[in-house]
């Protein structure tokens, strides 16, 4: 197959369409709106379902009818719109519904910016909405891996009947890179015997619900969650190793964040210093054995984000003082520049005061 | 031998209703239940409960259910019905469900002209959170939230969402009915009827609102509530088709 | 070898566009490339900035923020972009647009009629072709063939008719790019 170029957000329909997805219901927010100009041509050629919604707060809820119907379904937004979505997306996980949810994220707080950012972090991988739960949170680097990783999105949220996040920011999404799309194939999709479809002669009727009125009950949804959370997490982490053999300084980065780290490490390592990076895929779940293994030889850790230090908890967790946790970000929609990051490790080769 | 004339729907499950007695929730379940008996769709069919007291609705319907966050029934049922089109896909919602929180998604709903059946309770009050001001309390009525009765410099004026849904032209029948009489239950039942029918012609989205009485939340006995209702809630909010497709007139 | 060039100006001169074209021709010798745009609401007929990397090894950032060449079509593009262009870098200014000069010694600027040549060749719409022939001679970055097989590929058939035309405005850009050498 000969490679075609791509924009980010196209290449997440185009991954959704060919994971089986038939259904998309979203409003328009800049920058994922290239992602339903895709899909609104797209899914006619295949039968799909495209429909734009009056509202995140509609699309979400379209969402949850399409799921518990035993379709695969997905919407997309950015931070703000998500911000809209998050009691929608509580109610997902408590009636085990799987669907993928793609925020493209923005500079904020408030309307903030359309810029690329990664302020989202915590509402994505910490619950976001109300009640206690987790999405799987996956964050691809590249149009490549948007395609490589919008199967195992659906697989995923079919899997463990949990909502997927698909975690990416303005500059993925708008960016155009070379992909191998391969050919198109079958998809084998589990029987969705819980699904409220119609009775269809069963006898006994299928309820799409996350109504616990019992706090014993609800105790116990919440006990089978964070059960299949634990399985999860057993299974289910993705990340990237790059350079860290013997590596003094490991940073720690995903999405945009990671691929100026790369560079940055690249041009560490020419000048003689032994910088690696981790890049989480998984976001949750956090991939912090990893981490802790990385730091356990390192004398520093730098975590680069585009926030004001989100992920950098859950680092600082990972590596449990073992060794120094840095923290380098730009925000609001600014994007680290290489010579900054590399600054900043030159700093650490250094020993120097940060 | 006895002849059985009075039998519980196939359409309604043998869990007994919790609602208050005197309310009306019991009555409407009745309604649809029977409807879909007599169009013979139980295993087509799926229905959206709110958030409200019909919240438990779920476990009375013998058919596939959803539970929708509070006021998003039609975008749940959006969501049905375009991955299922040949189903059936009914709301039923309250008047906070839908003329207060969820006035977005079933304006929405009917401007697209979805082609599912909403059952829309107007007993111009919140009941399941305590007897509050619903957006359909009438002008001068005594609520939890309005004790000295509501005033329309404070809090406004009632929503009329029949009237208002008809002005759509993605609307294909909408219709006010009354259960407070016998003969008013009749006629209601063939208004859920004929809004099933019209889902099931493709015609468009279709609405019935229901006069219903809340004894608990009015602090009045069932008779004297339906009482109220026909003195009070029928002059503001008149029986009637607003709405219905030009071919079935 | 990395070079990622910045090309900018007004919504409207096609710039997206020639920057998808380069991107393509990249990807087409096997290259590493990134195409990414400014957007939202000044790409809506206001400013129009897109940047193209393109690398013998996988693109690290694909952010364009200090490119090595740089490509301007308007002169708020230059004033905002000139200063960033890293030393020893190239500044190609279009001066059928830009009648204004750049205060460096420490990178290559080269001044193109670039619509002037255009309608020499017939083709007013061929102006960025000429300035991108020009980057290709100066950078080596792709074959002028290159670009013309993408041309062909991005082009729908009922405007394959235009190639020859651009063929001729990326060698008449080339061929100024040679004096220059």
């Amino acid at each position: 197959m000969s490679k075609i170029l791509m924009k980010g957000n196209e290449a997440i329909g185009e991954g959704a369409i060919r994971a089986g997805c038939r259904h998309f219901f979203g409003y328009p927010i800049t920058p994922q709106s290239e992602l339903p100009h895709y899909l609104a041509k797209r899914m006619p050629e295949v039968n799909g379902v495209f429909l734009q919604a009056e509202s995140e707060v509609s699309s979400i809820n379209m969402v949850y009818g399409a799921a518990g119907a035993g379709k695969r379904v997905m919407t997309s937004s950015s931070s703000p719109g998500l911000s809209l979505m998050q009691e929608g997306i509580s109610y997902l996980v408590g009636a085990e519904l799987p669907c993928v949810v793609v925020n493209i994220m923005r500079g904020g707080p408030g309307l903030g910016n359309i810029a690329p950012a990664q302020g989202d972090y915590f509402q994505s991988t910490k619950g976001g909405g109300h009640g206690d739960y987790k999405l799987i949170t996956l964050a691809p680097e590249s149009v490549q891996e948007i395609i490589d990783l919008m199967a195992k999105a659906f697989d995923l949220s079919d899997q463990y009947r949990n909502p997927v996040m698909l975690l990416g920011d303005g500059v993925l999404g708008q960016m155009m890179e070379p992909v191998e799309l391969g050919d198109i194939k079958d998809v084998k999709q589990t029987e969705k015997t819980w699904a409220a479809s119609g009775m269809k002669g069963r006898n006994k009727p299928n309820i799409i619900n996350s109504l616990y009125i019992q706090p014993e009950d609800c105790e116990d949804m919440n006990e089978k969650l964070f059960a299949k959370y634990a399985e999860i997490s057993g299974k289910e982490k993705l990340w990237e190793e790059y350079q860290l053999d013997e590596a003094d300084i490991v940073l720690v980065a995903y999405g945009t964040a990671a691929r100026i780290c790369k560079s940055a490490v690249d041009k560490a390592r020419e000048k003689g210093i032994k910088a690696g990076l981790v890049r989480p895929i998984t976001l949750w779940p956090f991939p912090d054995n990893v981490i802790a293994d990385a730091a356990s030889s390192a004398n520093n850790v730098l975590t680069v984000e585009m926030s004001m230090g989100q992920m950098v908890e859950d680092v600082r967790l990972a590596v449990n003082g073992t060794c120094p946790v840095h923290f380098y970000g730009r925000s609001g929609g600014m994007v680290p520049l290489v010579s900054d990051v590399l600054a900043e490790i030159e700093k650490l080769a250094a020993g120097g005061d940060r | 031998m006895m002849k059985k004339i009075f039998t519980r729907p196939k359409a309604l499950t043998e869990s007994p209703f919790h609602y208050c007695p005197g309310c009306s929730h019991g009555i409407v379940h009745r309604l649809v239940a029977e409807v879909i008996d007599e169009l013979g769709v139980a295993d087509d069919t799926v229905g959206v409960c709110p958030v409200g007291c019909a919240v438990f609705a779920y476990n009375y319907f013998n058919v596939d259910m959803f539970q929708a966050s509070h006021g998003r029934a039609p975008a749940v049922a959006t969501g049905i019905k375009r991955s299922l089109p040949d189903r059936i896909v009914f709301t039923y919602q309250g008047d906070g469900d839908l003329a207060s929180i969820g006035t977005a998604e079933i304006v929405h709903a009917v401007a697209r002209s979805e082609k599912f059946t909403s059952i829309f309770i107007n007993n111009a009050v919140y009941g399941m959170t305590g007897g509050q001001m619903a957006p359909t309390t009438l002008i001068g009525q005594k609520t939890t939230t309005t004790p000295a009765g509501r005033d329309q410099e404070e809090t406004g004026f009632p929503i009329k969402m029949s009237e208002m849904l008809s002005t759509l032209d993605g609307a294909a029948y909408v219709a006010r009915v009354s259960v407070h009489s016998p003969q008013h239950i009749v006629k209601a039942k063939k208004a859920i009827k004929k809004a099933f029918e019209i889902q099931m012609s493709g015609k468009g989205f279709a609405m019935v609102e229901v006069l219903s009485i809340c004894p608990t939340n009015w602090g009045m006995s069932p008779s004297e509530s339906l009482k109220w209702l026909e003195e009070n809630m029928i002059p503001y909010y008149p029986l009637g088709v607003y709405k219905e497709p030009a071919e079935v007139k | 070898m990395l070079e990622e060039i910045l090309m900018a100006g007004f919504g409207g001169q096609g710039i997206l566009s020639t920057g998808q074209l380069l991107a393509n021709a990249g990807m087409m010798e096997d290259k590493h490339v990134a195409w990414i745009p400014s957007y939202g609401p000044e790409m809506r007929g206001g400013t129009a900035n897109c940047g193209v990397s393109i690398s013998d090894q996988p693109i690290s950032s694909p952010l364009v923020t200090e490119p090595t060449t740089l490509i301007v079509m308007t002169r708020p593009a230059l004033e905002k972009f000139g200063k960033a262009v890293v030393p020893g870098g190239r500044i190609l200014i279009n001066s059928s647009l830009v009648d204004q000069d750049i205060d460096r010694d420490d990178v290559l600027v080269m001044k193109i009629p670039a619509n002037k040549i255009a309608e020499e060749i017939g083709n007013p719409r061929v102006a960025n072709n000429i300035i991108l022939g020009a980057v290709l001679e100066l950078t080596g970055i792709v074959k002028i063939e290159s670009v013309v097989e993408s041309l062909k590929k991005v082009l729908p058939p009922r405007r394959h008719n235009m190639i020859p035309a651009n063929q001729e405005a990326l060698e008449r850009g080339a061929a100024l790019a040679k004096e220059l050498k």
